[in-house]
């Protein structure tokens, strides 16, 4: 369980115009901003659930994270995780939590990573034989078997990424914090990555918040969604709930053979290509079934297919209707 | 404690693997050394012997201070500490369950502690095969005892130094300026330029007092054999408070300072 309360964080900037007499002007005087990084931000976290955290850049997401793991300490607020105030009982607290920073390495960048996974063994004081068994379990999982003998060093990004994973989930923690974890990896290891995080919460309950900018993360994961912006929650809700809240458009793609089709009221036109057409449309003016009853009039058609507007139009729809 | 001896471990394997630097390293020592000691002893033939020191046991300190610079070096050789705060990789040592004071520490003592377990031998060897007054002469073994006991003794004390310079970093984004006076300071006071008995006595007996001298002065002067019975008692003594008093002056420091921690690069 997560609670978070009327927690503010402010961050001071030292600002300056580019050029070198304003860097020696700085060196006599600076002029700071205040940057108010969380808000007021207040949400609760049940166990077991995946939680979607996004937001823009710079909305406030990593320091959020950073607060619930007990690195960062709130100016004010409190914030309960497991029952424990992260920053005031922080070694504690971490042995109940892991965490993943998708940019960053916890793997000792010359040795093999099984010597990091060792080290941690013995920093979190994991029983043998639960070692073992997660370790057996990931490494079969995550197909990690070839690169626990290798230097982090020598692995490509992917493979990384699929370690980073595997360490934080070594002492089998309540709570897995996920900070951006599919950044920068192919389709095939992003699809390996969300379905092992999907089983991992299944199989041990693990409560899941995952913060990432990619949206197809999102839908195959999360239940619910918050939405965080210059550092206030804006949005607390599943992503279908997101969907009706910002559109319930409809996307309607065909291909014809023939005239091209002219669109009639309700319908937005969204591309044309030879031979093809896509449009948007509002089913409380027309509904799905008369648009495409009045396309099959026109032309003839050769394929048809209706989508909900994408998690991609919900999300850049809601930072343009908040400003952020 | 035992993640520490893991992270010691880690730390060392780590440090173990680079021959070629090794390698330099000896070679760059050696010659280093061979210089200072023909600059002494064109020193001491100048002028007759009135020094704290004679030219055998200046000599013997200098082999022992090349051989183990590394060791008692302050500045150096914690770049992983200085890059995980200036990327923010501190984050993950944050969220840790371990006392981040002790983490760094470990890490301090392991990484001057492994390139000296390489060096050591073969810097030792050669300093051993040199001829008569340029030789690095063997005190016998409780004079050696006691100089390995004082060595371990400053390892502390240079990490609890160092540690002390890593936590400026929360507050100083660059620690080059840090770094230039800690080089000076730490090096000039600990006789790592001029062994402390070559100070005019009054400055010298002074500077004896100061941390600093408990870092490589104190086990090169037990080792060179100028520092013997009550003196070397009491410095070593002092080795111990300046250990606790340090090593409790940074603990503080680091639990004050990790309220206000802010991780850099989002």
């Amino acid at each position: 369980m997560i609670e978070f309360q009327n927690i503010c964080k402010t961050y001071r900037v030292a600002k300056r115009q580019a050029g070198f007499t304003n860097a020696v002007k700085s060196l006599f005087s600076r002029e700071y901003e205040t940057i108010h990084a969380l808000d007021d931000v207040s949400f609760r976290i049940a166990d077991g659930d995946i939680i979607g955290y996004i937001g823009p850049n710079g909305a406030g997401k990593s320091t959020t994270v950073k607060v619930m793991c007990g690195i960062l300490t709130p100016d004010s607020g409190t914030c309960l995780v497991n029952g424990k105030v992260p920053w005031k009982e922080r070694a504690s607290h971490v042995k109940d939590i892991g965490v993943v920073f998708g940019q960053r390495t916890q793997l000792w960048w010359d040795v093999p990573v099984i010597d990091s996974f060792e080290l941690l063994r013995d920093m979190y004081k994991i029983d043998d034989k639960l070692y073992r068994k997660n370790l057996d379990e990931l490494t079969r999982l995550l197909d990690l078997s070839e690169l626990l003998k290798t230097p982090a060093r020598n692995l490509s990004l992917g493979q990384r990424m699929r370690c980073e994973i595997a360490a934080p989930l070594l002492h089998d923690p309540k709570v897995i914090f996920l900070d951006e974890p599919t950044i920068g990896l192919d389709a095939v290891s992003k699809i390996a990555v969300r379905q092992f995080i999907k089983r991992i919460n299944e199989e041990k309950g693990t409560t899941i918040v995952l913060t990432t900018h990619d949206m197809l993360d999102i839908e195959a994961l999360t239940e619910r969604i918050l939405l965080i912006g210059h550092g206030k929650i804006l949005l607390d809700g599943s992503l279908e709930e997101l969907k009706q809240h910002t559109s319930t458009d409809k996307n309607i793609t065909i291909k014809y053979t023939g005239a091209a089709p002219t669109i009639s009221e309700g319908m937005k036109m969204k591309e044309s290509k030879a031979n093809q057409l896509t449009i948007s449309l509002d089913p409380h003016i027309l509904p799905v079934s008369a648009a495409i009853a009045g396309f099959a009039s026109q032309t003839e058609l050769l394929d048809v297919s209706v989508t909900d507007i994408s998690t991609e139009e919900v999300v850049a729809a809601l930072y343009k209707e908040y400003h952020i | 404690m035992k993640s520490y001896l893991s992270l010691f471990r880690i730390r060392m394997i780590n440090g173990l693997q680079y021959r070629a630097v090794a390698l330099g390293s000896i070679f760059t020592r050696f010659c280093w050394a061979l210089m200072e000691i023909l600059a002494f002893f064109a020193v001491h033939r100048s002028n007759g012997g009135s020094f704290g020191m004679t030219f055998s046991q200046t000599a013997s300190y200098i082999w022992m201070q090349q051989t183990f610079i590394l060791m008692y070096n302050v500045i150096d050789g914690d770049q992983e500490i200085e890059a995980s705060v200036n990327d923010g990789s501190i984050a993950y040592e944050l969220a840790r369950p371990m006392n981040l004071y002790g983490n760094w520490f470990t890490q301090c003592l392991a990484n001057r502690l492994s390139p000296t377990a390489i060096n050591c031998l073969p810097a030792l060897l050669l300093a051993l095969l040199m001829p008569a007054p340029y030789r690095l002469s063997f005190p016998g073994i409780m004079t050696t005892a006691l100089f390995l006991a004082s060595t371990i003794l400053a390892l502390g004390v240079v990490g609890a130094i160092a540690v002390l310079m890593h936590i400026t970093m929360f507050y100083t984004t660059s620690q080059r300026g840090v770094k230039i006076i800690g080089r000076a300071v730490t090096s000039f006071f600990a006789g790592g330029l001029l062994p402390l008995p070559y100070f005019p006595k009054a400055f010298g007996r002074i500077v004896r007092l100061l941390p600093f001298a408990a870092t490589q002065s104190t086990p090169l002067l037990i080792y060179s054999g100028s520092l013997t019975g009550a003196d070397a008692a009491f410095a070593m003594g002092l080795q111990v408070f300046w250990l606790a008093v340090l090593a409790a002056l940074g603990y503080y420091a680091m639990s004050r300072t990790l309220n206000r921690v802010v991780v850099q690069g989002g």
